[in-house]
């Protein structure tokens, strides 16, 4: 029956062409380098042709019934996004079709329009109009929005006075009360605290109840196995596998789609905002100096970020964020975190860099994490931003606690000294 | 019960997304149902400006008036310029204020795309909304320097004409021409930067090009015309016959400036739309 099918995409395509932005000036030093450093040659996408142009997304065709909530999976770059963004209307696709019935909303980013300068009351009108949201709808909608949020007391007050949790909330809480037949949602569950996941999860399978059809991206497994039945994976722009969540997810993890042990940006994966910051590799290392998918808990870990400055930068750094599957930040690490190495680094002249971060042994608990890099100069300019650069797993073969089966909490497994007393000796 | 109704009901509206080939439809029908969110922009422009800034609305006052100043003693003392038998400052401010509508409306437009990019890389609008919007927040200013002219005309004893009525048309004539012009200007600037840099000389020769410090009868009467084919000729033009009844009805020179206009906005539209689709790739 025509009429049970909420969404149909067939042969859908989309290319991107690079260098679409204004050239920019190159040095012939530069050129050199490139020509020289193989790895950007190695690893090109299958997509990627000579004449500059890429493939996002190509011949991917799929159905959702209506009320389904179908997650969406696979590495960076593998098309989610572009996928979510030609559904919702944000681009064109440039070739195939795609059939929508009914009214799409989408959460591709929370706050999107909220100004600073205005109050939280203001921004719930702005951001609701935005959304696409009758002003009638978000009078109707207005305590609830606001008491999702829990802004009460804050809601006469600009938002650039809220802290980055409440503003986070209000933000979802606009985006959350859209009532739209389609919902498409990306990633919105990288950010904020546990709590406001939670939430969000909440809100999202409150949703999924109700009927409504959603569309879900994340790399969280566990939020895409809770609010999922099926899973669409997609890796270099096609759809690789449509199955129940559990065997998608397992097929994902398993095959190697997650796990590459290294991340390689290819020039035309970097903003020229960037410049003169470009990344060239983030990797892992074992103590052997050996490139590995898996980390081992019980040994240290060497992280390796590579990159280049075509010109020097005052006050630099590199650093690393590292998070869980599910979404909670381990720590956050710069390369001139240490006064000595601030003080050595306070300029640091154009070259090829390698910024080399040692995790200790017996540190991580056994799990999956999400590395995410950083580039900034403080309170200048922030360079560069991947918050989710690569995806490992750490293996807990021999940390102390493996006699017993079950799995810690926490992020950390740290090997800790214990005394045992007895007030008989 | 309302609601479950709604749903049902845009549940069989069928949406096919597909590569648009050529030149698409100009879709005005989709900027109509979208009229709320332009409300909403051209308020929060103004609403940021006013907050941001110390003067707030004065603002809107002072930059014409300052101006007016400026060219009073310069041009209408100094260099003696003719000014249609009107005093100067009252001839030069009642065309600073459409002028101040026009060139901030290509500015702020202009650059809107570009501003907005967060907007326009996540979420689904007509892009037409951004630049009207931006054009729009400049009528509201227009409208509190209008006032500081009602006082000028006092001042000096200047009551408007029976013509008066054709103001608002003047206006929209502006708008139109601002429109068209931030049009073409931010559909490129998506596409080449440099647009930004060119957006203040472009003002700058443009207002060289309107007759806001001379008269129009500086021009010699076989190429007037052909002035009027900078649709800010006629809209200046008109505001002083209107106002104070400067001119025998400058009706050929509008209706050249707004043939040249209504070309400039619906060309504008189109170059706009076929545009439109890459914006969220490039921004």
């Amino acid at each position: 029956m025509m009429s049970d099918i909420a969404l149909r995409v067939e042969n859908l395509g989309k290319q991107y062409r690079i260098g679409l932005s204004p050239p920019r000036y190159r040095t012939l030093r530069e050129s050199l380098v490139e020509a020289a450093s193989l790895p950007g040659w190695l690893t090109r996408r299958s997509g990627e042709a000579a004449n500059g142009r890429i493939w996002a997304l190509r011949g991917v065709t799929f159905e959702v019934r209506q009320g389904q909530v179908l997650g969406v999976i696979g590495r960076n770059g593998a098309g989610k996004s572009t996928l979510l963004k030609i559904l919702s209307r944000v681009t064109e696709p440039t070739e195939g079709m795609a059939e929508i019935h009914g009214q799409v909303g989408s959460l591709l980013e929370v706050g999107t329009g909220f100004h600073p300068e205005l109050t939280g009351r203001e921004n719930i009108y702005l951001n609701g109009a935005i959304l696409g949201m009758k002003k009638a709808e978000i009078e109707a909608k207005f305590d609830e929005i606001v008491s999702f949020a829990e802004v009460e007391k804050f809601i006469d007050t600009p938002v650039k006075r809220y802290s980055s949790g409440m503003y986070l909330r209000l933000a979802f809480a606009v985006a959350a009360h859209l009532e739209p037949d389609i919902l498409v949602v990306d990633e919105v569950l990288a950010v904020g605290d546990a709590e406001f996941q939670r939430r969000c999860l909440g809100k999202m399978s409150e949703v999924a109840s109700e009927g409504r059809t959603v569309l879900f991206v994340s790399h969280n497994m566990s939020a895409i196995l809770r609010l999922t039945n099926e899973t669409i994976l997609l890796d270099k722009g096609q759809l690789v596998l449509r199955a129940p969540t559990q065997e998608a997810v397992d097929y994902y993890m398993n095959s190697g789609y997650s796990q590459t042990g290294q991340r390689i940006w290819e020039t035309d994966e970097i903003s020229p905002d960037a410049r003169p910051f470009r990344p060239i590799a983030l990797r892992l290392c074992n103590k052997e100096g050996q490139m590995v998918e898996t980390a081992r808990s019980v040994e240290p870990l060497s992280i390796v970020v590579e990159y280049e400055l075509s010109e020097p930068i005052t006050g630099l750094r590199v650093g690393l964020y590292l998070m869980t599957t599910r979404g909670e930040y381990v720590f956050t690490t710069f390369d001139t975190d240490r006064p000595e190495m601030y003080d050595r680094f306070g300029i640091r002249p154009a070259g090829r860099y390698q910024s080399v971060c040692t995790v200790p042994a017996n540190f991580l608990n056994e799990g999956r994490y999400v590395l995410g890099l950083n580039a900034s100069s403080y309170r200048i300019k922030r360079y560069f931003q991947d918050e989710q650069a690569l995806t490992f797993t750490v293996d807990g073969t021999g940390a102390p606690g493996m006699q017993w089966a079950e799995p810690r909490l926490g992020p950390v497994r740290p090997d800790l000294d214990w005394r045992i007393e007895s007030d008989d000796q | 019960m309302a609601q479950l109704t709604a749903q049902t009901k845009s549940r069989d509206q069928v949406l096919i997304l597909q590569p648009t080939r050529g030149w698409g439809s100009l879709n005005l029908g989709e900027v109509w149902k979208y009229r709320e969110l332009v409300y909403f922009l051209t308020w929060r422009d103004l609403k940021v400006r006013y907050k941001q800034t110390a003067l707030g609305a004065a603002w809107a006052v002072l930059q014409p008036f300052l101006s007016m100043v400026v060219f009073s003693v310069l041009f209408g003392r100094l260099l003696g310029m003719p000014s249609d038998d009107v005093p100067y400052p009252v001839f030069s401010y009642t065309a600073l204020l459409p002028w101040g509508v026009f060139s901030k409306a290509i500015n702020d437009a202009g650059r809107s795309l570009v501003t907005n990019r967060a907007m326009i890389t996540k979420i689904y609008f007509p892009r037409l909304v951004i630049p009207l919007a931006s054009i729009l927040s400049g009528v509201v200013d227009f409208l509190i320097a209008f006032v500081v002219l009602i006082g000028m005309m006092w001042y000096y004893g200047i009551s408007p004409t029976a013509n008066i009525w054709a103001l608002p048309l003047l206006l929209l004539l502006a708008l139109v021409t601002a429109l068209g012009v931030g049009l073409w200007l931010s559909a490129m600037n998506v596409l080449y930067r440099d647009i930004g840099y060119v957006i203040p000389f472009l003002t700058q020769l443009w207002f060289y090009l309107t007759p806001i410090v001379y008269p129009t009868s500086k021009i010699p009467g076989g190429w007037q015309l052909v002035y009027a084919t900078n649709p800010l000729v006629g809209v200046v033009e008109g505001f002083r016959w209107a106002l104070l009844d400067t001119s025998n009805a400058p009706g050929p020179m509008i209706i050249v400036s707004s043939v040249i206009a209504v070309f400039i906005l619906v060309s504008g539209m189109f170059y706009f739309r076929r545009m439109e689709r890459t914006f969220a790739d490039m921004v």
